[in-house]
């Protein structure tokens, strides 16, 4: 079954038959027909950006909190080069996007013509896959090929350039039978059965073992973290998670022991080194999680299981690696457990265990509290405590308050933490929050944000107010770019080069000019009220949250050491921890 | 257990390398789509991997497939992640390692021009005879010898014709195939 219809029709025909609902963009000369046809149809929402790097973040915490594809529309030229850090950022991050992009008519490109850049060569590099679409024929196949590629095996996101000529062009429009069908691309989704049952028996031998879990999860869908917490509590293991694992296992359990890695607790790192097994479930032994690769976890077995098999000893050397989705492979080794008759649950009482609690005793996320000045970690603690009975979405920045809230915020459910792990984005909070209440319009959707790093895509506020959107932008404002602030400490004399932010607008005049409510504090007394007047609000919210200006995010790892060279909390001169060799690294 | 990781004092990627680089040829089947080369090529550049040669065509019209051979010089655990990046290209169906997986047969082509007169024309005609390269061209000062092989008869053969008035020298780059009966 066919019909005929435009390149322009065809692509809102594929978002509907691919049951997308909302899509971020912004128009211009390229796009102009899809634009149109998106005018004569009511199917699809369009959520109109300021800036297009705004519209794939939003796609991103879209799709990261409901594990659907984020569908992105930008124009040719300047609209896809400015798409392309979030589409860097979704590549990182593992995140299922589908960017649509104009292009200029087929019989002009290469000429460098009005807004022409070469955007398959520009986002080859910063995409799972792309296309140009140069006939008509080719658009229905590669619409939905789109999908299927960004939203299986290892997720990422896709970019689909289609030139105007093609968007106004007739052809017949046709979905794919059977698009899983795919002639070189196969993704492995479960895993060998004797690697699965090899690791039953090394993780029913250990005695000292740890799950470490990771956005794998997230990406294997609600059912995988459903199953992490049955293997967990079948096994007794201790928990620990990264940035992007975060959620999936319920921080309430007395099996968690909070993230690891640069900034992890001292309990979760001390663990990963001392452990005999690590299993390692969607993560991908990254350089802020293994600290110095030489002295990571030197005694331990390790089984990694990752649907990417690149991902596999990439860095770190396994031991037992098995490729498939984690969800499957987690199910196996339940059933596998359970039959196996030696199996015993690691006991609450036993040496590795007591060991645990012996590090948790160090309380290494324990700060001084102060009646004076908010304290960035007590405002986070406030912010939990205020919403932890609401159905509740968190987004971040990326910087110190990043850290604080990964550390300081309790997260039970997967989905509900959206933040830049692998790149790093500033800028990346605000929209992420319009995408994820854009998909949960009665949900609490708060970025916890930095006073520097909002200000990159601040104009999507505006996107908020327009859309009606009650996102709440929660700034722990210290005045610094506090992570850079830290690492000059740290590394370079306190000498606070470019790091101040100077200037800074006055954030509540700033969210009553956009239509939104502008709130400031600076009394932890008066914090909690203030927090109320926030979720009480039925709009959005600027909160300038002003905190202590020169807070250090620990406990650290820093660069160059171990997991078992934290700096703690008490460390007052960090100026002096990390060697020469250790200053050229990140 | 990170018995293959020497400590080195420093930290995350800088650790002692142990085993030594080698040289693989790498055969990649891909879909012949337009950019395909530059997904290969952009990669290896993307992850600092090394192309000490690179030769690509069409080698199924029907079906629209491209052999392409790679030959890359890189330590055991680098070579594991170049067959696996490559595999996680979209358009490639298969990565072989044709040096691992045993015995391949390597051949490359070159068109070599040499100059000269008198005595040293009849003694290139004589080297080039033992080479079993052909003639292609010839004027009365010069010939373009065609000659096939392994690499380093290939560079043999330029060597001993430097000498005698070489004046310039092309190259395909390695095409390589599996010795015996299986197919990729």
């Amino acid at each position: 079954m066919s019909e005929q219809m435009s390149g322009a029709e065809m692509v809102l025909r594929a978002l509907k038959d691919q049951n997308v609902e909302h899509i971020f963009g912004y128009p211009g000369g390229a796009v102009l027909p899809i634009y149109d046809a998106i005018f004569q149809q009511d199917d699809i929402k369009h959520i109109l950006v300021r800036h297009e790097q705004g519209a794939t973040h939003m796609a991103e915490g879209y799709a990261r909190s409901t594990g659907k594809v984020g569908v992105v529309l930008v124009t040719s030229g300047p609209g896809a080069t400015n798409a392309i850090t979030g589409l860097t950022d979704a590549l990182l991050d593992s995140i299922p996007l589908v960017c649509i992009s104009g292009q200029v008519p087929t019989p002009l490109i290469g000429s460098d013509a009005f807004q022409e850049c070469d955007t398959v060569g520009i986002t080859r590099n910063c995409t799972k896959h792309n296309y140009l679409v140069k006939k008509i024929e080719d658009l229905p196949r590669i619409l939905h090929e789109a999908f299927y590629i960004a939203s299986s095996g290892r997720p990422g996101p896709v970019v689909v350039d289609i030139p105007k000529d093609v968007q106004f062009a007739m052809g017949d429009y046709y979905k794919p039978s059977n698009e899983s069908d795919h002639k070189s691309y196969k993704p492995q989704l479960n895993g060998d059965l004797g690697a699965i049952e090899e690791a039953v028996n090394l993780m029913i031998r250990a005695e000292k073992p740890i799950l470490y879990t990771g956005g794998g999860i997230i990406n294997s869908g609600k059912e995988a973290s459903e199953s992490l917490r049955e293997l967990a509590e079948l096994t007794g293991f201790p928990v620990t998670s990264t940035l992007m694992g975060l959620g999936a296992f319920p921080a309430k359990s007395d099996q968690w022991l909070g993230m690891l890695g640069m900034h992890g607790t001292y309990e979760a790192n001390l663990a990963m080194h001392d452990a005999d097994l690590i299993v390692c479930l969607g993560a991908r032994f990254d350089d802020r999680i293994t600290g110095r690769l030489d002295a990571f976890a030197p005694n331990s077995t390790k089984i990694h299981v990752d649907i990417d098999p690149s991902s596999i000893g990439k860095t770190v050397h396994i031991d037992l690696p098995i490729i498939g989705d984690c969800n499957n492979i987690i199910l196996e080794m339940i059933r596998i457990w359970r039959e196996k008759t030696n199996q015993n649950r690691l006991s609450s009482s036993s040496v590795w265990w007591k060991q645990i609690e012996e590090w948790r005793d160090v309380k290494s996320l324990r700060y001084e509290n102060s009646d004076e000045v908010i304290k960035p970690q007590f405002a986070i603690q406030r912010l939990n405590e205020a919403v932890k009975d609401k159905d509740t979405y968190i987004t971040t920045e990326v910087g110190q308050h990043q850290m604080w809230a990964a550390q300081y915020f309790q997260f039970n459910e997967p989905n509900r933490f959206m933040t830049s792990g692998g790149l790093g984005t500033m800028g990346y909070g605000l929209p992420a929050a319009v995408g994820v209440q854009v998909a949960h319009p009665n949900a609490v959707v708060i970025d916890i944000a930095g006073e520097a790093s909002v200000q990159m895509t601040m104009q999507e506020f505006s996107t908020a107010v327009q859309f009606r959107l009650p996102i709440k932008i929660f700034i722990l404002n210290n005045e610094y770019m506090g992570m850079v602030r830290q690492w000059q400490q740290l590394l370079h004399g306190s000498r606070y080069s470019q790091s101040y932010s100077e200037s800074l607008p006055d954030f509540v005049k700033l969210a009553e000019a956009m239509g939104g409510k502008g709130i400031r504090c600076d009394d932890p007394a008066k914090l909690d009220d203030a927090i109320q007047d926030m979720l009480d609000y039925d709009g959005p919210v600027l909160f300038d949250c002003r905190v202590s200006k020169e807070e250090n995010c620990l406990p650290m790892i820093p660069s160059g050491k171990a997991h078992n060279e934290m700096i703690l909390p008490e460390t007052k001169d960090i100026g002096n921890v990390i060697d020469e060799k250790g200053k050229i690294l990140v | 257990m990170n018995t293959n990781l020497q400590p080195s004092g420093s930290a995350y990627f800088i650790t002692k390398p142990t085993a030594e680089p080698e040289r693989h040829t790498l055969s990649v089947l891909v879909d012949n789509e337009p950019g395909i080369l530059a997904r290969i090529a952009g990669l290896f550049s993307a992850r600092g991997f090394n192309i000490d040669s690179l030769t690509v065509s069409e080698t199924n019209h029907e079906k629209g497939r491209s052999r392409i051979t790679v030959v890359t010089v890189a330590r055991p655990k680098v070579l594991r992640q170049i067959k696996l990046q490559l595999e996680r290209l979209i358009p490639v169906h298969k990565v072989h390692d044709l040096t691992q997986e045993g015995k391949c047969l390597e051949r490359e082509l070159a068109l070599v021009k040499v100059a000269g007169k008198g005595e040293n024309r009849v003694e290139t005609l004589r080297i080039a005879d033992a080479f079993r390269a052909q003639v292609v061209d010839a004027s009365t000062s010069s010939f373009i010898f065609e000659i096939t092989g392994k690499s380093s008869k290939i560079e043999q053969f330029i060597a001993l014709m430097m000498p005698l008035g070489l004046v310039e020298v092309v190259r395909t780059g390695i095409s390589a195939i599996s010795r015996g009966s299986s197919k990729m």
